[in-house]
């Protein structure tokens, strides 16, 4: 049986569903856009031009609901399916966008260069449990503007995994496009087998601002799949009750729903979020609460409850360090979202409330996400009668270590860990160093490193995507260590 | 295949029937025993060495084990006949009295009988004289008592101190395991060693006899 784990009674998702509707038509919610506007016009909303509220109506939310796709299949840069975002299926990508990187040598806090991010990109493509990559990095070596082609164009070149990504800018959405139509070969290649998904963030409260709103309309007219990533701050700009932070979240997902399904029925769209228990001590936004991840259950509920896939930020921590914290607040949060079913899981590697990226703490998080894939496998039945002819079997032999039985089913019934984790006696882990975990993953990220079989992509696309990403006459492709 | 590969086959995916098969073949066949136990040894030291770079599990080298202990039997009468030596000395093994944790003594005996030891596995709660005299009757030349809890292993101690007292502690190499063994109780109760794992325990069991 697959464990379950539930946080909402089912009235009260009803609840929250009508008081987000009643939210958005009594109340309304901010559009920055002139196009978003003109979309919402055009379906006979009004929208202020001054205030720039638009108040839309129950009945086209639920029209809205009725057209957004159920799941949402995820495809290599090969063409091959990943994941289909749906159901309780899981899928896990890196925490995005890093401002810095815990370096791994000098334990320090610091600003990403390309190297960084080449790096991570490759190992990334290695982790078994890890099925997709994101533009985890931003680079500092390359001037803002061109951070989100750029980190695309490594992402593409560097992994087969499909891509969690985003646009800071709005001029970077046609270009990211183009690089990805590059890879399939053509528009309705890429709308049949997404290979990226856009991760979309409105402000709180009730905004989408002209950036956000510019995301998902491009994104649903090309049909490539949006993530809205709502996140209220409870307290702060959100209310400081749970179910109320879980109700703007719902409000500020809809009114995005409600614009993609207006440019295209059946644009592909992802419930998802990263709110956060505001810290009334220090003004933080900690991924680590035990409250953030409580919120982000209650939030996905919602979004299950409305047949959507889900996303969530979980399985972070806000340490800067590696330390206890950064895997216990990590270990709580990925397991909680595996065992609720969460489609995308976003966030391995992160530290420092979403800031930080360390190439030690992804691959040990990849552990705890292939924990939790086995755990929600839950206990399964191989045998009938279950036991009884193995504990006859022991009577003539006094363990089962070598049996038929133990070999046939060892390696599906236990997960086997990487090196990474410590069960060695005192003594032999006294022989080899008392490495910290620290330590070993240090020692994986290199064998990784050097295991890494080299870029596979074709020379011509790898062309074709430098031209794509060419500027000013700088020549990309001298920045990658082909 | 050749005759080798086959038996490495046959002992790295732990068939039993295979490698019996095989060391019958090798005697209808006439083929030099200490050729074709050469063959076997290679292979389960093959197996030793991926579980020691974590591409093999217990249950895969166990069953390595007694495969290679499968073709060992059937190789045994020849053994006599021939009067080859192939022996690398015999070994009691046990876990101590008021202990009942056997399984790593039991892993333990079972890769010291494929790497060629003779190896005379007393069980469970054995009382410490039983070591010694069974120790004496057969003329072992290492004993290995395990414990696994912290009660039970000040045994070792006692083991070690009988020996001293009936006069023969250098008759025998004492290994000692189980958890709560440390280098430090090694050294304090005047053992010859203890390993981090089985098949370690193997290596230093070859090298004491070795010096």
């Amino acid at each position: 049986m697959r464990p379950v784990i539930n946080v909402l009674e089912e009235e009260i998702k009803e609840k929250v569903i009508v008081e987000a509707m009643e939210i958005l038509e009594e109340i309304g919610f901010f559009v920055e856009n002139t196009e978003a506007a003109e979309i919402l016009r055009n379906a006979g909303i009004n929208v202020d031009s001054e205030t720039q509220r638009a108040l839309i109506p129950a009945d086209l939310v639920k029209k809205s609901l009725k057209t957004a796709p159920q799941s949402i299949s995820l495809y290599n840069r090969e063409g091959d399916i990943v994941s289909e975002l749906g159901g309780n299926n899981i899928c896990f990508d890196p925490g995005s966008a890093a401002l810095n990187v815990l370096d791994s040598e000098t334990n320090e806090i610091r600003k990403p260069v390309t190297k960084d991010y080449i790096e991570f990109t490759k190992v990334v493509d290695q982790l078994e449990h890890i099925q997709a990559q994101s533009t985890a990095i931003i680079c500092s070596d390359v001037p803002e503007d061109l951070g989100d082609r750029y980190r695309m164009y490594l992402s593409l070149i560097y992994s087969n995994k499909p891509i969690v990504t985003g646009t800071f800018i709005k001029e970077s959405f046609e270009i990211m496009k183009d690089m990805l139509v590059s890879i399939r070969g053509g528009e309705k290649e890429l709308r049949d087998k997404p290979l990226a998904i856009f991760d979309a963030c409105p402000s709180p409260p009730l905004k989408w601002s002209d950036l956000t709103c510019q995301s998902i309309i491009d994104c649903a007219k090309y049909g490539i799949p949006s993530e809205f990533v709502s996140m209220p701050m409870t307290g702060a700009n959100a209310p400081v009750t749970i179910l109320g932070a879980i109700v703007q979240h719902a409000a500020e997902t809809l009114a995005g729903l409600v614009i993609t399904q207006l440019v295209s029925p059946g644009a592909p769209v992802i419930w998802g979020g990263s709110p956060a228990a505001f810290d009334m001590r220090k003004a933080t936004t900690p991924m680590g609460s035990i409250d953030t991840m409580i919120l982000d259950l209650g939030y996905v509920e919602i979004g299950k409850f409305l047949n959507l896939p889900t996303h969530a930020y979980l399985g972070m921590s806000d340490a800067k360090i590696l330390d206890m914290q950064t895997g216990f607040e990590t270990g709580m949060g990925t397991l909680l979202a595996g065992i609720k079913g969460v489609n995308m899981i976003s966030g391995a590697g992160m530290m420092d409330f979403e800031t930080t990226q360390s190439i030690q703490k992804l691959v040990i998080d990849n552990e705890i996400c292939g924990m939790t894939h086995k755990f929600i496998k839950g206990i399964i039945q191989r045998d009938e009668p279950i036991a009884k002819d193995l504990i006859k079997d022991m009577e003539e032999k006094t363990h089962l270590l070598s049996h038929d039985h133990t070999l046939k089913w060892f390696r599906e019934e236990q997960y086997i860990p990487s090196k990474i984790i410590d069960r060695s006696t005192t003594e032999e882990w006294e022989n080899k160093g008392r490495k910290t975990i620290g330590d070993r993953a240090n020692e994986t990220v290199t064998k990784l490193l050097s295991k890494y079989p080299g870029v596979s992509l074709d020379e011509d696309i790898i062309e074709d995507l430098t031209k794509i990403m060419k500027y000013e006459n700088v020549d990309f492709k001298t920045k990658l260590d082909l | 295949m050749s005759f080798a590969e086959n038996c490495k086959e046959a002992i790295l995916n732990g068939n039993i029937e295979l490698a019996e098969k095989l060391a019958n073949q090798a005697i209808e066949e006439n083929i030099d025993i200490n050729i074709a136990i050469d063959a076997f040894s290679l292979a389960i030291r093959k197996a030793g060495d991926l579980f020691e770079e974590g591409d093999f599990f217990l249950p895969e080298l166990m069953r390595s084990a007694e495969a290679m202990k499968g073709a060992m039997t059937v190789f045994e009468p020849k053994i006599m006949e021939d009067k080859v030596d192939r022996s690398l000395g015999k070994v009691i093994i046990g876990t101590i009295e008021g202990d009942i944790h056997d399984i790593g003594k039991t892993l333990v005996a079972a890769l010291m009988s494929a790497e060629g030891f003779e190896v005379f596995d007393l069980g469970a709660d054995v009382p410490v004289g039983k070591f010694i005299d069974k120790a004496e009757e057969v003329g072992a030349k290492i004993i290995c008592i395990s414990a696994l809890l912290t009660t039970t292993m000040v045994g070792q101690k006692k083991l070690i101190d009988q020996l001293k007292e009936r006069n023969i502690r250098d008759k025998f190499k004492v290994l000692i395991g189980g958890a709560p063994v440390s280098k430090k109780w090694v050294e304090e109760i005047g053992a010859d060693g203890s390993a981090e794992n089985a098949v370690s325990a193997v290596k230093l069991a070859r090298k004491l006899l070795e010096e």
